[in-house]
């Protein structure tokens, strides 16, 4: 199981309040592959995180694991080590913008 | 006992607000979905507890909220808006091509007969259908496919379709707008489209009289008279009497004719309203005295409705959206500002009061009446 950090928008959506998420993955535990277990187990957050149709990131939603900036990865990108084995969460963040 | 519900989308949240038909106390609710950008929410004519919301965050995109409860409680339906084939390209700020690309749904309108229809007009311009109550939707493509599309040129608030008509009289008889590309009408249920904006004159592009280019803000109509169409134009009013075949600029005495929204009082087809806003590059009202003008002519005759409304100091905008009409008896007139204040008329606009205050900027206001 991958734990999921969710912004607040995404988990009122989600409705799973303040508690982080628990994906189970079907391929391998890749960056592309937490992103399908998170729509899979949630499909109200289809094209909130990812376009629909080219599955480009959101420009303002972020990737961070472990402290690394995955945003810019590829989908098949390998989870670190501490996510795949729980030690550590994904982390979808919603960027700083505005004023 | 009759009453009324408005439905109030901001900056940050919708507000559902409601009163008896005396309309003199109100009960409000809210927000919902607190920190999200909702442009439009209403209801199905057909079944006024199905209401449908367009809920937008430049973060996380687009969804859309079904209730069917009035506006208690809400479900995210479908948000999955695909141009139809390949999208192909209109015309960026600079001049250049520039690709179509999904940005948000500005305005719902629900069928006048099933509350499973539901037409979307979204930026970048075009027009979307659901029949399934919301869980799928599918461009309808003639529109974008008239053939002006590659001209088509976004306003400054993007290249948004913010205006949907549909006639009583005839299902097949659309009418949408767009800023910036004009006004559009459909006499067969949407498969084809015809600009309809022949006498608008707009000086701020090169061919003042283009078949499509202008600006237009708000179109207005009274079910009783669906040839008969209001506009409120970046600059200008106007008015038809011919489905838009042939429009002849209304805006008489007004102090200046810019603004947004335009509206017909339920019971008389000629009375219309706006609210005049200084100029294109200061959107606020004159004098920072907020005024609605009324015209019980159709057009070129207004008086000032100022009894309630603030005259000094005052610097809101009115958004195209944000004013509605119910249908008691007398007609109310409601409309919100970018300040947070929604003002409601239970007298047909003689007199104002400030129904709720200190919202956040008010982009949409629509109300049901409710028998």
């Amino acid at each position: 199981m991958i734990r999921v950090v969710l912004p607040a928008h995404l988990r009122t959506l989600a409705r799973v309040g303040n508690e982080e998420l628990q994906v189970q993955l079907a391929g391998p535990p890749t960056l592309g592959g937490v992103l399908d277990a998170i729509e899979a187990s949630y499909p109200v957050l289809r094209g909130t995180i990812r376009d629909y149709g080219t599955e480009k990131r959101r420009p303002f939603v972020r990737f961070f694991a472990c402290e690394q900036d995955l945003s810019h990865e590829a989908p098949n990108t390998p989870l670190p080590d501490a996510v795949i084995n729980g030690k550590e969460p994904f982390l979808v963040v919603g960027a700083t913008a505005g004023g | 006992m009759s009453g009324v519900r408005v439905l109030v989308g901001t900056r940050k949240g919708a507000f559902v607000l409601t009163a008896d038909g005396k309309r003199d106390r109100w009960d409000v609710s809210g927000p919902f979905f607190g920190g999200w950008e909702l442009y439009h929410l209403k209801g199905s004519p057909a079944d006024p507890n199905r209401i449908y919301a367009s809920q937008s965050s430049g973060w996380f995109g687009q969804m859309i909220q079904r209730s069917t409860d009035g506006g208690k409680t809400w479900e995210p339906v479908g948000n999955n808006f695909v141009y139809d084939g390949v999208p192909g390209t209109h015309q960026w700020y600079d001049g250049t091509p520039h690709p179509w690309e999904f940005k948000r749904v500005w305005h719902l309108e629900p069928s006048l007969t099933d509350p499973d229809t539901v037409y979307a007009g979204v930026e970048d311009a075009a027009l979307f259908r659901t029949t399934d109550g919301g869980q799928t939707w599918s461009e309808m493509p003639g529109l974008r496919g008239h053939g002006s599309g590659p001209n088509w040129a976004p306003g400054a608030g993007g290249l948004c379709l913010h205006t949907i008509l549909l006639d009583p009289s005839d299902p097949q008889r659309m009418f949408i707008a767009i800023s910036a590309a004009g006004a559009f009408r459909s006499d067969n249920g949407g498969i084809t489209w015809k600009p309809i904006n022949r006498g608008l004159h707009s000086q701020y592009i090169p061919n003042p009289t283009a078949e499509v280019g202008h600006c237009v803000h708000r179109l207005a109509m009274h079910r009783s008279r669906p040839s008969t169409l209001f506009m409120q134009k970046h600059w200008d009013v106007l008015r038809t009497d011919d489905a838009g075949d042939q429009w002849t600029e209304v805006s008489g005495n007004l102090p200046t004719d810019f603004g947004f929204v335009i509206d017909v009082h339920a019971h008389e087809p000629e009375t219309i309203y706006v609210v005049p806003i200084k100029s294109d590059s200061e959107h606020y009202p004159m004098d920072g005295a907020l005024r609605v003008y009324r015209s019980r002519s159709g057009g070129n005759e207004w008086e000032a409705l100022t009894k309630g409304l603030p005259q000094q100091n005052c610097y809101v905008n009115v958004l195209r959206d944000a004013m509605s009409i119910d249908s008691l008896d007398k007609c109310g007139v409601y409309f919100g500002t970018t300040g947070g204040q929604v003002y409601a008329s239970a007298d047909g606009g003689d007199s104002w009061n400030a129904i709720v205050q200190n919202l956040p900027p008010v982009v949409s206001v629509e109300v049901q009446t409710l028998s």
